[in-house]
């Protein structure tokens, strides 16, 4: 790609990119959420067009218009948000808009038969014919890739792959990776996880406001020299310094005995003011569905919750909030936020009685005036209060969410991948906030899939499996190896 | 709002104005003047204002990203039920009306509050289960009238149905007077407005279409308003279904279950709410039914044929919902 440009209404989203990649290479590109890397590679395959700049395959100039172009072309995009279709089996999924046909119908066991060879060609061993909805997420991913592949691909882009995966699923699609790159495949990999760099990348391109800052071989640079590029500036240290919590900090949360509906497992833990507990595990291991039921947002088949020692009704999201629980979920987009609605909107959604005056009507004055405090307390990127929230970036809608939560006074927030998809400048300052929280006496659950997160953020961790609390860490015993031995189920 | 935004914004208000002054002055001019006689636009406020009435309430439910098609048969259901209950009570004269209309709204809502449960406890399509309180509301409008529109004994309703408001005022003005029916649209068009646009209630059925998960999340009793919005969509159909009893002194079982389901969607559709859900306006769906009714105003001082006038009608439709497509997707790009 030479000399690419790329201009929205009011933001110029790329100005002269240029990059290569060789066959058999993966080229890591990096960059904060808005440096312009999910826009570069929409413009590769052929999602968006440039508005300056060429695209060159193989030293020939090619156009790219639509997304069928680009597959022509062979450059398979596996995108962060899943392209499946839920209802369809593995092999219909792997082979959709590429259907084999024998007389103008669906040949389906040709169907099953390329399917099977992409699975062979990466090693896979995936249930067949099932629909993809049954699969887990790690799973859904892995079909992603073979869908890809199946178009004969020789060029890969992977946006943030690893994203929604266990360790042990990452360390399967790395083998695929590497995999790919000894067949003489090119793969572009996005990504925010620095840890995964040094394992895969042969070279790293780090983007910064549309252009590219460096481009150099992996090796030669480190992890520090990355982020400095990155952000313009030297982070110091990754994770803020804990407050200790006070020795007679008072319970805040109190869990007992609950167990989810269709489960046989149940969960006690407490969490004191000024604390932050950590829930580690892998994907599907029930961290989630333990902080839904703590949240009303499923019913719980049995067990209580409590609320400095009172009792609260479960299974309602209202009493919850009433009793001052703030729920950050997980996937901002699906149930944070109402993207067609504004910041605002959004900001007040859950406390709205608060803004109704005597006369029954929202003030929106008051809501814009305490929109703005938020904006400026968490200085969330937007250009004001009625911009749309669809129109943000991914770290600016979580900031929204955050802002949603803060706006009432929440004693407990369970947070559930806080930091999911999002850059490293937005992610410091989450970490910050949620320190800020704590030292005002906020009792804090954390749900994370990264670990180095999971063991920087929290005072004590509880490891999970099965739905139940398979191990309890205090901060200085919470080790990577020890964590990771309980949440495989490789130690007790 | 971005700048391209704002200036998409008002190049359609633009665009939007000089065609319609455009179309008025070209059939205007055809039809030597009739087109803007003051009683020719009291007459399309009163031949859109049923079909407005009920998009109004439909709105509420797409804007939820659900569908009511049940208004056609409630408006039935409702006149004949108002019909058969001023026949059989003692009462005269405003405390008759009153007590009518209370009945027809209590109907309307009930059948509202049938069509949402399904939807609420078992998460069932509104497709279905509107459709079927279509088929049962206008069985049940038959089995009460034995099939026979009820005629009113009592003239206490001619006022509401035919009658007009500031009669003195608008004589004095040499201004045509503005029918009682018109003056009920208008209000439920205030009301549903601030309703929607200034309410909690109003912010929550945005927050239901527009990502139903995220509403529950925070709070919202999701149920709860989607019960209500069926419930307004049902009120808005007795009222209607009132309006057309006090038109014809009679309650049918045929009234409302011809054009005024599909005309109504349409009204809301070209007014710019959104099918999908999360968007729209009870102000466009206004526009939209006024459009639709300025139309077939036009085309009949024109004379065009009256098969001819329901394909000019869909193909304006279709253009409608194209054109906003078009305009979003240039917002999008």
């Amino acid at each position: 790609m030479r000399g690419i440009g790329k201009s929205f209404p009011g933001v110029r989203a790329l100005s002269d990119v240029s990059l290569t990649l060789e066959a058999g290479e993966v080229l890591v590109l990096v960059g904060e959420n808005g440096a312009g890397k999910s826009t570069l590679m929409r413009i590769l395959a052929g999602a968006l067009q440039a508005d300056e700049g060429e695209i060159l395959i193989n030293g020939s100039v090619v156009r790219i218009g639509t997304p069928q172009e680009a597959q022509r072309l062979g450059i398979g995009m596996i995108y962060q948000e899943f392209t499946l279709v839920p209802q369809l089996t593995v092999p219909a999924n792997v082979t959709l808009g590429a259907e084999p046909t024998r007389a103008g119908l669906i040949d389906a066991s040709a169907g099953r038969a390329r399917t099977r060879a992409v699975f062979d060609e990466l090693g896979l061993e995936l249930p067949f014919d099932v629909p993809v909805s049954r699969l887990s997420v790690g799973q859904q991913q892995l079909v992603e890739i073979a869908k890809a592949l199946a178009t004969s691909a020789r060029i890969i882009v992977m946006d943030e792959p690893t994203a929604a995966l266990s360790d042990r699923e990452i360390e399967r699609l790395f083998t695929i990776v590497r995999r790919l790159r000894a067949a003489g495949t090119g793969i572009v990999y996005i990504s925010h996880r620095m840890e995964e760099l040094g394992r895969i990348a042969d070279r790293v391109l780090v983007m910064r406001d549309g252009r590219v800052v460096t481009q150099r071989a992996a090796s030669e640079l480190t992890t520090d020299e990355i982020i400095a590029a990155m952000v313009g500036r030297r982070l110091e240290s990754h994770f803020p310094e804990l407050p200790p919590v006070a020795p007679d900090a008072p319970v805040r949360l109190g869990v007992r005995d609950l167990r989810r509906a269709g489960f046989s497992t149940d969960v006690s833990f407490s969490v004191r003011a000024g604390e932050i507990v950590g829930l580690a595990g892998l994907i599907g291991a029930g961290r989630t569905g333990i902080v839904r039921a703590v949240a009303g947002a499923d019913a719980p088949a049995r067990g209580e919750v409590r609320i400095d020692g009172t009792a609260i009704a479960t299974g309602r999201v209202g009493a919850a909030i009433a009793a001052g629980i703030a729920f950050i979920t997980e996937d901002r987009k699906a149930q944070g936020l109402v993207l067609g609605m504004t910041v605002r909107e959004n900001v007040t959604l859950a406390h709205l009685a608060d803004f109704v005056d005597r006369d029954l009507l929202v003030d929106m004055a008051r809501e814009r005036t305490a929109t703005h405090r938020l904006i400026d307390e968490l200085q969330i990127r937007t250009p004001g209060t009625e911009q749309l929230a669809r129109n943000l970036s991914g770290g600016t809608q979580q900031k929204v969410v955050l802002a949603k939560w803060l706006l009432g006074e929440a004693r407990v927030f369970l947070f559930d991948e806080p930091t999911r998809g999002i850059d490293v400048g937005a992610k410091s300052e989450i970490y910050r906030l949620m320190v800020e929280l704590a030292r005002r006496g906020a009792a804090i659950v954390m749900v994370s899939s990264d670990l180095p997160e999971v063991l920087g953020m929290s005072h004590r961790v509880l490891v999970i499996r099965g739905s139940r609390i398979a191990a309890e860490f205090t901060r200085a015993e919470a080790t990577p190896d020890r964590v990771i031995a309980v949440a495989t189920g490789a130690a007790a | 709002m971005n700048e391209r935004g704002r200036l998409s914004y008002w190049l359609r208000i633009a665009a939007a104005v000089v065609l319609f002054v455009v179309l008025v002055a070209i059939v205007d001019a055809s039809s030597r003047g009739a087109f803007l006689e003051p009683s020719n636009i009291v007459r399309v406020l009163r031949q859109i204002t049923y079909n407005c009435i009920l998009g109004v309430g439909q709105t509420f439910v797409i804007i939820t990203s659900g569908i009511d098609l049940s208004v056609g048969s409630l408006v039935a259901l409702t006149g004949v039920v108002a019909a058969l209950f001023a026949n059989s009570v003692h009462l005269s004269g405003f405390p008759l009306i009153a007590a009518t209309l209370a009945v027809c709204l209590a109907v309307g809502a009930a059948a509202g509050w049938v069509n949402a449960l399904p939807v609420v406890k078992l998460n069932l399509p509104p497709f279905i289960t509107t459709l079927a309180m279509l088929e049962m509301a206008v069985g049940a409008a038959f089995i009460l009238s034995h099939g026979r529109p009820i005629a009113l004994q009592s003239t206490a309703f001619q006022n509401t149905g035919i009658g007009s408001f500031f009669g003195g005022v608008t004589t004095a003005l040499h201004l045509p007077n503005v029918p009682i029916p018109v003056i009920w649209m208008l209000v439920v068009i205030g009301v549903a407005s601030v309703l929607l646009t200034r309410t909690r209630f109003g912010r929550y059925v945005f927050a239901i279409g527009g990502n139903e998960e995220a509403a529950r999340l925070a709070g919202i009793n999701v149920g709860r308003v989607k019960t209500a919005v069926y419930m307004i969509s049902g009120a808005c159909a007795a009222i209607v279904g009132f309006l057309y009893m006090a038109l014809f002194s009679a309650g049918s079982p045929q009234t409302g279950t011809g054009d005024e389901l599909l005309e109504s969607i349409a009204a809301v559709v070209v007014g710019g709410t959104s099918l999908m859900g999360g968007r729209g306006s009870v102000i466009g769906t206004f526009f939209g039914a006024l459009l639709i009714g300025v139309l077939y105003n036009a085309m009949n001082l024109l004379n065009v044929d009256s098969y001819l006038q329901k394909v000019l009608l869909g193909a304006v439709i279709l253009l409608a919902v194209v054109l906003d497509e078009l305009r979003k997707r240039y917002l999008a790009r």
